[in-house]
């Protein structure tokens, strides 16, 4: 008998306990990395301004995280009397659960034969996968302007404001990026979007991996910008400039409704760079087709990959001062946006005169 | 642009390598201060008493005012300050009162932990200036 695909319908008891353990697992190393993400940056920035980070908690302050937790967790929780309460309690699990959801389809490994089952390692194979990343990526932004508008306060409701014409700006050129990508898989499923990037080199290398950061470099940096700028990363921190607008949208939130936001913008990190590992850097598979580093399981390449971009997104926060609101705008439409779609029409034609 | 983007990243980049902290972990080690830093004053002692004689320069030339010294005469006949104490909420640490001093009597230390819980910890007598 041949393995088929585990599903609801040939083993339902199985398939919920495997799904559930892949979220219980997908979802606690995010959160681990969400927890530690803070530390690093800290500890990164801290020693790029030739400070130290923090040093107190623990070895090299490394309960910093915890303590952080704890105290916001004890902090009063104050709900402004002049805001609006429902939207106001709705907006930061609106911004957490549109970051956390992502990662779903994100596959993590090859996959595992199981009895006479195929597990894949990867919470659900959508075939429209990175469609569904866009949504949720867009769907991320309700968040920051209902944190902004509900706040009832002009700092949060201008922060909020900036953070959608931001975000809307920038998704345009994020998602025509990633078109270029579509017209060479030819799918937009990110399982065959990897199984891709594992084949040689044009055909040609046979130790180097089709990467599509190799085919599309071009396409590869306007998404990392791009990506900074939708998830409101320094140096497109505009909707919480601190300089001009207090805290932005989260001027007003205090406790555990800070926290989520702090959480969602870490988590965000983690998804811009686990889409960038899996779009360009060949997700899951290994830098070079050998087999001592084929040997080597497939979530730990996600996993140094997905370090890898956010250690460049620290190193960027650390040295780049923020871009004003004009040319940030300017930068969008004028730049981004015109490359993005030269870069469609290229592939395009060589997509074409290649067939 | 992107040479000047590259060349910002370079400089972050080489002080995150080890070494380029500047940071002392203050409570753990402790820098030492300048000879000439105006820290907690002290009150130089001679071989039986202070060296103070009771001239009332320093509350003179004292811009804060926290000096109050009240004199008065021993059994050789010599002025001493019966009462020599300075208010170290209401001290500026300026220094003039070690400059207005004829008999050298008053110095700077290199003391500056200095905080305290009372108000009244902050009232330093002579005994307290002697030490």
């Amino acid at each position: 008998m041949t393995p088929e695909m585990l599903s609801l319908s040939n083993s339902p008891g199985l398939f919920v306990g495997i799904m559930l353990l892949k979220l219980l697992v997908v979802f606690g190393v995010t959160m681990l990395i969400v927890a530690y993400a803070t530390w690093c940056e800290r500890k990164v920035i801290g020693h790029m301004q030739t400070r130290l980070g923090p040093m107190r908690t623990g070895w090299h302050g490394l309960l910093q995280p915890i303590a952080d937790g704890l105290k916001l967790f004890f902090k009063e929780d104050i709900i402004p009397s002049e805001s609006t309460k429902v939207p106001f309690l709705l907006a930061p699990m609106m911004i957490l659960v549109p970051a956390l959801i992502t990662v779903a389809v994100i596959p993590f490994g090859p996959d595992l034969k199981f009895g006479n089952f195929i597990i894949p390692q990867q919470i659900t194979d959508l075939n429209i996968g990175v469609l569904y990343i866009l949504a949720f990526a867009g769907l991320g932004v309700y968040g920051i302007v209902l944190a902004g508008w509900a706040s009832n306060s002009k700092y949060a409701l201008l922060g909020g404001v900036r953070a959608s014409a931001q975000m809307i700006s920038y998704e345009l050129a994020a998602g025509l990026s990633i078109i270029a990508i579509f017209m060479l898989s030819e799918t937009l499923s990110l399982r065959e979007i990897v199984a891709q990037q594992q084949l040689d080199l044009w055909g040609v290398c046979s130790f180097v991996p089709n990467w599509f950061v190799f085919t599309q470099p071009l396409a590869f940096c306007l998404f990392i910008v791009t990506g900074l700028a939708e998830i409101n990363r320094t140096p497109f921190d505009m909707p919480e400039a601190e300089s001009e607008l207090v805290s932005g949208f989260c001027t007003e939130y205090s406790s555990m409704k800070y926290a989520l936001f702090f959480m969602a913008e870490y988590a965000n990190m983690i998804v811009i760079s686990a889409i960038a590992a899996t779009l360009f850097l060949g997700g899951w598979s290994a830098p070079l087709n050998i087999a001592i580093l084929t040997m080597i399981p497939g979530f730990v390449w996600l996993l140094m990959k997905i370090f890898a971009l956010m250690f460049f997104f620290m190193w960027l926060r650390a040295t780049f001062p923020r871009v004003r609101y004009d040319q940030l705008m300017r930068m969008g439409w004028k730049v981004l946006l015109p490359l993005a779609l030269a870069n469609v029409v290229v592939t395009g034609l060589v997509v074409v005169v290649l067939q | 642009m992107f040479k000047e983007f590259a060349k910002g990243l370079s400089i972050t980049f080489k002080h995150l390598l080890p070494g380029h902290s500047t940071t002392v972990q203050y409570p753990t080690v402790k820098l030492k201060p300048s000879d000439r830093f105006r820290g907690l004053h002290r009150l130089v002692p001679s071989q039986d008493r202070e060296k103070c004689v009771a001239c009332y320069l320093c509350p003179t030339v004292c811009p804060a005012k926290c000096i109050t010294v009240e004199s008065a005469e021993n059994e050789k006949g010599e002025k001493y300050p019966k009462v020599y104490t300075i208010d170290l909420l209401r001290c500026i640490f300026c220094g003039y009162c070690v400059e207005a001093c004829p008999v050298e009597a008053i110095e700077m230390t290199g003391v500056y932990e200095m905080a305290n819980y009372k108000r009244e910890d902050f009232q330093f007598t002579k005994q307290r200036l002697l030490k």
